[in-house]
């Protein structure tokens, strides 16, 4: 059983509200930041917990607040990143929905170090039952004296407001979210620069996922050393995954990095299996984004080595033989579902989601979709498949924000790893119209 | 006339209070938000009204309007049913639950009923792929869907409707 830094209260009755959030030890990070640390220790603790974004990049989040600009009387803001719309993602809605106050609690201790008093947490507009548990929340620690003026005699100031989105999955990058924020059309800026430099409102942002503000709550309790013992290499901490699809525990899980794939698929305490006593087909481990394995190269590296869950040993084998954490939106396939029918519905769902910014992108995914819906419909030819390739190859570096990227590796993947059932498809469909 | 109620009209300052001086026109989102719940969709003239709200071109209402999936720019059913169709969803029964709704409603995705009552929608990816098929309704997700859940969501509306 592996160590929960995050869930381990979710569960509590009446851990929504602050009084058991509080009896259960909450707040005690805003309390040990805020009367015994300085803003930049507390980003020293960050950088020594060796946390990286979980919002999918992975980039180091105290290297990041030490990029923070500070010139002399510009305000600072941190942005709490939960517009979660990555296909297979449903992590952080989890972490909002039963825990509301460790996020609340780790945007006041992060807000603290990056000295941001007024901070913003940007949710996608579907979610909106879950802006009123976070209204909530905010309101319960406002009355309790965590938030406002002068929290806890401290001279820091600080308010947190939800802004809700309204359907846009381009507005999680998180350049389109600050336009976004802004009241504009989300479309992505040119970076560098980079929001820690030139955010919202002109002004220096720090953007974070909802699980990296809510990490923050156990390094500030138990030290950046402490975290940083759990989990192998660079994939320290805990991680939550969502897992989906043909398995028989569909739901929200925290690990700690150190378990096989294997084991989260077939054990009871994760997955539980595949469903029905199929057998495993596939698998995007980390959001729609990210490459397609399948079983064999899932369960064991290219070097015949078993493949853990943790960034590294995701990763091993590049995009030839591996994949990638990503989001940790975690899809299970079993051998009846249909590769090219899925690939079908993510280049939909990219095409239906680019911003339109840039040619490639607006273009490539609508060249896509169509070439695929052909394919599924068993209406394509073996020329489509070198087509559907040279178009995702033509994406992939070529355009403003990843978003195009992430149409393209999908599509590659499944070509890569799957191109007999491509073919398959094709000849089939040929034999049958005889 | 489009007017926000005395209720929406207090929620307006507060909203416009969140951003830094001079920015007001952050709030536009969820002024439109606000707008759509009184109103059930946008039209020229509540985006209009919007607009002079927060001392901005109409354009730039009509552009965000435009961009954002959950606005509706005509109107709807009382009751919207956007069943999700992305991968994880579909391979765990998705499309029959749309046929089945529209069967039922006898509409296409896209489509409202005679009587106003239902629209029927497909959306992409709502963050609840391990409770798949799933759809929202307003402000809430019913998840776990089977053909029984859906006839008595249906018949829960039509009972409240009357
Ligand atoms: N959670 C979800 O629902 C989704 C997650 N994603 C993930 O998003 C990832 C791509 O995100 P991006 O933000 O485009 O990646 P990125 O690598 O450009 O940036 C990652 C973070 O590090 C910061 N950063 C990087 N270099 C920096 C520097 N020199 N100075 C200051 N800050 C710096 C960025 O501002 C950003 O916050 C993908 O890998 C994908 O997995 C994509 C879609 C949805
Ligand atoms: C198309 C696209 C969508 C994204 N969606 C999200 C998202 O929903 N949630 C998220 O935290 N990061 C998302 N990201 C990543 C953000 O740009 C950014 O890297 C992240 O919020 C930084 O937080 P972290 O360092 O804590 O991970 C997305 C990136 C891209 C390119
Ligand atoms: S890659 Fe696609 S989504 Fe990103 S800015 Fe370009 S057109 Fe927009
Ligand atoms: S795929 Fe339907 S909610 Fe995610």
């Amino acid at each position: 059983m592996g160590r929960k830094l995050l869930l381990e209260k979710a569960h509590v009755e009446g851990i929504r509200y602050f009084d058991t959030y509080r009896r259960e030890g909450g707040y005690r990070s805003v309390e040990k930041a805020l009367k015994t640390m300085g803003p930049d220790d507390v980003t020293e603790e960050v950088k020594k917990s060796g946390l990286r974004g979980r919002g999918g990049a992975g980039f180091p989040t105290g290297m990041k607040w030490s990029f923070l600009a500070k010139p002399e009387g510009v305000p600072r803001h941190l942005v709490v990143n939960a517009d979660e719309s990555e296909p297979g993602t449903f992590k952080d809605r989890y972490l909002m929905e039963f825990i509301p106050h460790l996020l609340i609690e780790g945007v006041i201790v992060a807000s603290y170090a990056l000295g941001s008093n007024t901070s913003y947490i940007y949710i996608r507009g579907e979610y909106a039952w879950i802006v009123d548990i976070l209204e909530q929340a905010i309101q319960e620690a406002h009355n309790n004296g965590f938030l406002g003026k002068n929290i806890l005699g401290s001279g820091f100031d600080c308010d947190i407001h939800v802004q809700r989105g309204a359907g846009a999955y381009i507005c999680g990058e998180e350049t389109a979210l600050i336009e976004s924020l802004e009241g504009k059309r989300g479309n992505p800026r040119i970076k560098p620069p980079f929001p820690a430099v030139k955010g919202a409102w002109d002004r220096p942002t720090v953007v974070n996922n909802v699980e990296s503000i809510a990490a923050v709550v156990p390094i500030i309790n138990e030290g950046g050393e402490e975290y940083a013992k759990i989990g192998v290499g660079k994939s320290t901490g805990t991680k939550l995954i969502s897992a989906c699809g043909n398995i028989n525990k569909p739901g929200v899980y925290e690990i700690d990095m150190t378990i096989s794939v294997e084991e989260f698929i077939y054990s009871d305490e994760w997955c539980g299996g595949i469903a029905k006593g199929k057998r495993l087909k596939a698998c995007i481990p980390g959001g729609s984004s990210v490459p397609i394995l399948p079983a064999n190269l899932l369960l064991k590296t290219a070097k015949g080595e078993q493949r853990m869950m943790n960034y590294e040993s995701l990763a091993d084998g590049g995009f030839q033989t591996g994949t990638m954490m990503g989001s940790g939106g975690f899809i299970v396939f079993d051998e009846d579902q249909c590769v090219v029918k899925h690939t079908y519905t993510l280049a939909r769902f990219y095409r239906h989601e680019s911003c339109g910014q840039c040619s490639p992108c607006r273009e490539g995914t609508g060249w896509m979709e169509k070439l695929l819906l052909r394919l599924d419909k068993g209406q394509g030819k073996m020329s489509d498949i070198d087509l559907l390739w040279d178009i995702q190859s033509r994406i992939e570096g070529n355009t403003i924000c990843p978003l195009g990227d992430a149409a393209a590796w999908p599509v590659a993947a499944a070509i890569r790893h799957f191109r007999d059932e491509f073919e398959w498809h094709i000849t089939n469909a040929a034999e049958a119209q005889v | 006339m489009v007017q926000f109620s005395q209720e929406n009209l207090l929620k307006v300052d507060k909203i416009i209070a969140r951003y830094p001086e001079g920015r007001q026109k952050s709030a536009l989102i969820p002024l439109l938000h606000l707008a759509q719940e009184q109103y059930g969709w946008l039209s020229v003239e509540t985006m209009d009204y919007v607009a002079s709200l927060l001392s901005i071109d109409p354009i730039e209402v009509y552009e965000v309007a435009s961009f954002y999936s959950m606005y509706n720019l005509k109107p709807i059913g009382k009751y919207m049913f956007e069943v999700c169709q992305t991968g994880p969803c579909m391979i765990n029964g998705s499309d029959d639950i749309i046929e089945y709704i529209g069967e039922k409603l006898n509409i296409k995705p896209g489509e409202t009923t005679a009587d106003g009552l239902f629209t029927l929608k497909t959306v992409e990816c709502l963050g609840a792929c391990g409770y798949a098929p799933m759809m929202q309704m307003g402000k809430f997700y019913k998840e776990h869907l089977t053909k029984e859940k859906v006839d008595a969501i249906i018949e829960e509306c039509r009972a409240k409707a009357n």
